[in-house]
């Protein structure tokens, strides 16, 4: 029995297919006005990498600092406006839309057998604004940066601070709508353009999760955007609304906050979770394990998002009603993704494993997602919460939900899909090197940051006491593994477009529509609309395949 | 190279070809069919209004709160707006939005004068209201009304010598209670404002909508832009009839 | 759901122009019943009615001008979603603030 999946045609005759959504057109405004969607998501690949990476210098120097006890680094102002361009960047510019405006943009319409998304034009507009947002962000971190935090608490944000909260406050907002269309698009997409036979249930499990996500985009989002748009009148005008000198309540800002906060974690989430169902199945050549039940939890985490935002704001000065409430529903909604879990492992049980790269990564995602949510329960309950918040075991919760969870995830898909959208293959060993690296590196980072929560040491904070640094320092060293790790993918993922093996149509031998064209695909996808006769995750209609097409000519 | 055989015995009937000229020139090549485009792009406008709710939604949530805490200074504050001009704007929106409805029904019975008459209606009811809200806004800016900018409270601390308050024979308030004024008044221009840009947009589209409307675009069988439009238009009446219920008619009792 | 095979295209219901014209009635008769209610002093009643008169106002433009009477399923189920979680956001922001110091500066 062989190790790994990978079926290549004969390298010594293969070629990238000539025409293809790449070469289709030339030209700088081929690219910057263009309707389709494979190259928006190129698009959308390069600017979030871009920001991921000024996001992960911001990290490196807050680990630098954290080396020592005293904030000799740099001033604990600086420090301030570093935390916070970290979590600006990394949750508006990159989490957010990562898997959705790359991979989603990509296959949704692929893998329904769509030629484009419902509203191209949309979907473009959508990256404009991105760009814009981007480059306010940019310009606020030259023009010194906002040092309130990402979450800009008030009356801190409102009436305590002088840097640039409004150049910021501008960008999410601007941000915020890239994410609502995009949301948007796919939700029409995928009521409207589905191909004949493409019931919902037989969409892939990855189309039920950027659902779940794109609800969440479009209810979620606008609530910040009114959020930011009374933030910034506050400061601006001083209309009173969060200033309890004139009867407002700096709470009804958090509030309106985390409405939308709150599902932002799960808009960043689920769509890393659509990423998971996929790999975990083919590279165990198994239908995955409860279909219908994966399906509907991605639905039920969305729905059940909205109701616990404030579990946020337990320590903030809500009542103990509220507080009661919002712990309760937290529970509730552990529940779907501890399905997915259980699903997913489910599919592994009586698989046939084999250990390619974007199935590392999803290893790593089980298991650290694993600790990450259970994390959170321990943050759901009030009780507990009140000692824990606001400590370094938030801020390691949320890592390893985020980073172990979700950018393992966001690996694992552009692993997967790489030979698909450029029509090569990367170097398998290093970068299974680089998998393992990240975990180690990933470990080694976050970790110690429970400890250090459990002992109290708060976040946002420059200088710590004495009896902190040990960890402080396993923590720095780890950051610089983690730092290798991801630098590794950028590194090989651009020598393959060159000198990568040529991957051809189904190198994985997965299921999906997408799997079925050429690779790179076609500009409209498919040559003729396809008829969806089978089930998700049909390893035995593909195996019919195979066995039908021609394999060598003469 | 090309599509393995598995998805080749599709649907060859209308979509192999992307040039044949079956399909109207409205629709674009990646919808199927017309049909397809049509109920997609409402359905996207349905949901680009749902962001809309949300939107306005925090506000709602701020006026609730404001209003049920500090409810004397809400009262006395919305004697300020005079309700002659808040009905009257009320009726000129029902009325745009009853002459927007018929435009819609103009486009699907290809009627191209009666569209254009329509539009222009609805356009010209539209400049009315805003028109009207310049003459409110203008009143609140004389009576140092507006937060932010030198808001005064003497309307309250005193309101015999204030024409509108004293019509509705307000008692003078709390100087605690009379600072809160000013939270209704930004919920006001705030709610008033982001319905009066949504409306502004509206009109800029209504203006190139009845450009187009004269060349027969939309009296073609291509309904769907007018009736997007359409919606849109709707909502914003809607969101009118609540500010109106909320902001100008708390209490017009003694 | 209807699709199945090709897009069986929703039927398009064509509203007569008399509808909408009952319909503007409706709206104005509302209007100056609102404005009349409002002078009058119905005690805690006064939002309601006035909400409710609203609410009336919206519904008959939301069924017959924005015609979702005649709409597919889907578009019912979304103006739903949207009124659901509208008031899901109002309901639970207020039920923290009812729960604590009522205004109490």
């Amino acid at each position: 029995m062989s190790s790994t999946i990978i079926s290549l045609p004969d390298q010594s005759t293969a070629r990238v297919p000539k025409v293809n959504f790449l070469t289709k057109e030339n030209g700088l405004l081929s690219w910057l006005l263009t309707g389709d969607h494979k190259r928006i998501a190129i698009l959308y690949l390069i600017s979030i990498t871009f920001f991921f990476f000024i996001g992960g210098a911001l990290a490196g120097l807050i680990r630098l600092e954290l080396l020592t006890p005293q904030s000799d680094l740099m001033a604990t102002d600086t420090y301030n406006k570093v935390f916070t361009m970290h979590g600006v960047v990394m949750i508006f510019l990159f989490l957010v839309p990562s898997v959705p405006a790359t991979l989603g943009n990509f296959f949704i319409p692929m893998m329904i057998g769509a030629k484009d998304l419902a509203l191209p034009k949309i979907n473009l507009l959508s990256w404009y604004l991105y760009v814009v947002g981007g480059i306010l962000v940019i310009y606020t971190m030259a023009a010194g940066g906002v040092d309130t935090g990402w979450t800009f608490t008030t009356p801190l944000s409102t009436h305590y601070i002088n840097t640039n909260v409004m150049s910021t406050g501008m960008a999410v907002f601007i941000a915020g709508f890239s994410s609502i269309f995009t949301g948007l698009n796919f939700i029409v997409t995928l009521h409207k353009m589905r191909c004949p036979g493409m019931t919902w249930f037989r969409l892939p499990l990855f189309c039920w999760a950027h659902y779940a996500a794109s609800i969440l985009m479009v209810l979620g989002t606008p609530v910040l955007a009114i959020a930011v748009v009374l933030l910034a009148l506050e400061r601006t005008v001083g209309i009173g609304v969060f200033d309890p000198t004139k009867g407002g309540d700096p709470l009804l800002f958090q509030h309106l906050f985390w409405f939308y906060s709150h599902p932002a974690v799960y808009i960043m989430i689920l769509p890393g979770m659509g990423v998971i169902s996929e790999t975990i199945s083919t590279f165990s050549r198994k239908r995955v394990f409860g279909y219908t039940a994966v399906a509907f939890s991605s639905v039920a985490i969305a729905v059940f998002g909205f109701f616990v935002w404030a579990h946020h704001m337990f320590i903030m000065g809500i009542s103990n009603y509220a507080v009661l409430v919002f712990s309760l529903l937290t529970m509730l909604v552990a529940v779907p993704s501890a399905i997915k879990i259980f699903n997913w492992t489910f599919t592994l049980y009586k698989g046939s494993i084999t250990f390619e790269t974007p199935m590392l990564y999803s290893f790593g995602f089980m298991g650290l997602f694993t600790i990450g949510g259970l994390t959170g329960v321990f943050l759901g309950t009030a009780g507990t919460d009140i000692h824990l918040t606001e400590t370094y075991f938030i801020v390691a919760h949320f890592h390893f939900v985020m980073v172990g969870g979700m950018l393992m995830a966001f690996l694992a898909g552009i692993h997967f899909w790489w030979p698909k959208m450029t029509g090569r293959m990367y170097p398998e060993k290093i970068s299974q090197l680089a998998a393992v690296v990240t975990f180690i590196g990933f470990n080694f980072t976050f970790f110690p940051q429970f400890i250090l929560g459990m002992l109290g040491m708060p976040r946002r904070y420059a200088a710590y006491p004495q009896e902190f640094q040990v960890l402080n320092v396993f923590s720095t060293a780890g950051a610089t593994i983690l730092g290798v790790g991801y630098l590794l993918p950028v590194l090989y993922l651009t020598w393959s477009l060159k000198y990568g093996a040529i991957a051809g149509n189904n190198p994985w031998q997965a299921t999906g529509l997408e799997w079925q064209t050429q690779s790179p695909p076609l500009t409209e996808n498919f040559l003729v609309t396809p008829i969806m006769d089978h089930e998700a995750y049909d390893y035995e209609w593909l195996e019919q395949q195979q066995a039908k097409e021609v394999a060598s000519v003469g | 190279m090309s599509d393995s055989p598995a998805v080749t015995h599709g649907a060859v009937a209308e979509a192999g070809d992307p040039h044949h000229g079956e399909h109207p020139s409205y629709q674009r090549h990646h919808f199927e069919t017309v049909g397809q485009q049509a109920d997609a792009t409402n359905f996207a406008m349905w949901l680009f209004l749902l962001t809309e709710v949300m939107f306005f939604g925090g506000l709602f949530t701020a006026y609730l709160i404001y209003r049920n805490w500090y409810y004397p200074a809400f009262v006395v504050s919305s004697h300020q707006l005079d309700v002659r001009w808040g009905t009257l704007n009320t009726l000129v929106l029902i009325l745009s939005s009853f002459t927007m409805a018929m435009g819609v029904w103009c486009s699907e019975t290809r009627r191209k004068n009666g569209l254009t008459i329509c539009l222009s209606l609805t356009f010209i009811l539209g400049m009315c209201f805003l028109g009207i809200k310049t003459i409110e806004y203008h009143e609140k800016w004389e009576k140092h009304h507006i937060p932010g900018l030198h808001y005064s409270i003497q309307s309250f601390l005193d309101p015999a010598h204030d024409e509108s308050a004293s019509q509705y024979g307000d008692k003078p308030l709390a100087l605690d209670m009379a600072r809160h004024t000013e939270l209704y008044f930004f919920l006001y221009f705030a709610m008033t404002g982001m319905h009066a840009l949504h409306m502004i947009i509206g009109i800029a589209i209504l203006g190139y909508m009845i450009f187009r409307a004269r060349s027969g675009a939309y009296t073609n069988g291509h309904v769907t832009f007018v009736e997007n439009f359409g919606l849109y238009w709707h909502f914003v009446d809607i969101v009118w009839i609540y500010l109106f219920a909320l902001l100008y008619l708390i209490s017009r009792h003694q | 759901m209807s699709e199945q095979t090709t897009h069986t295209e929703h039927e398009h219901h064509i509203t007569s122009p008399v509808v909408y014209i009952v319909i503007l009635f409706s709206l104005l008769v509302g209007t100056a019943l609102t404005v009349w209610a409002s002078f009058i002093d119905l005690g805690p009643w006064n939002p309601v009615i006035a909400l409710a008169i609203a609410t009336s106002k919206a519904m008959l433009v939301v069924l017959f001008f924005m015609g979702v009477k005649y709409s597919t399923k889907l578009t019912k189920l979304t103006v739903i979603a949207g009124i659901f979680i509208f008031l899901a956001l109002i309901g639970m922001t207020l039920s923290d603030y009812m729960s604590r110091a009522w205004g109490r500066w």
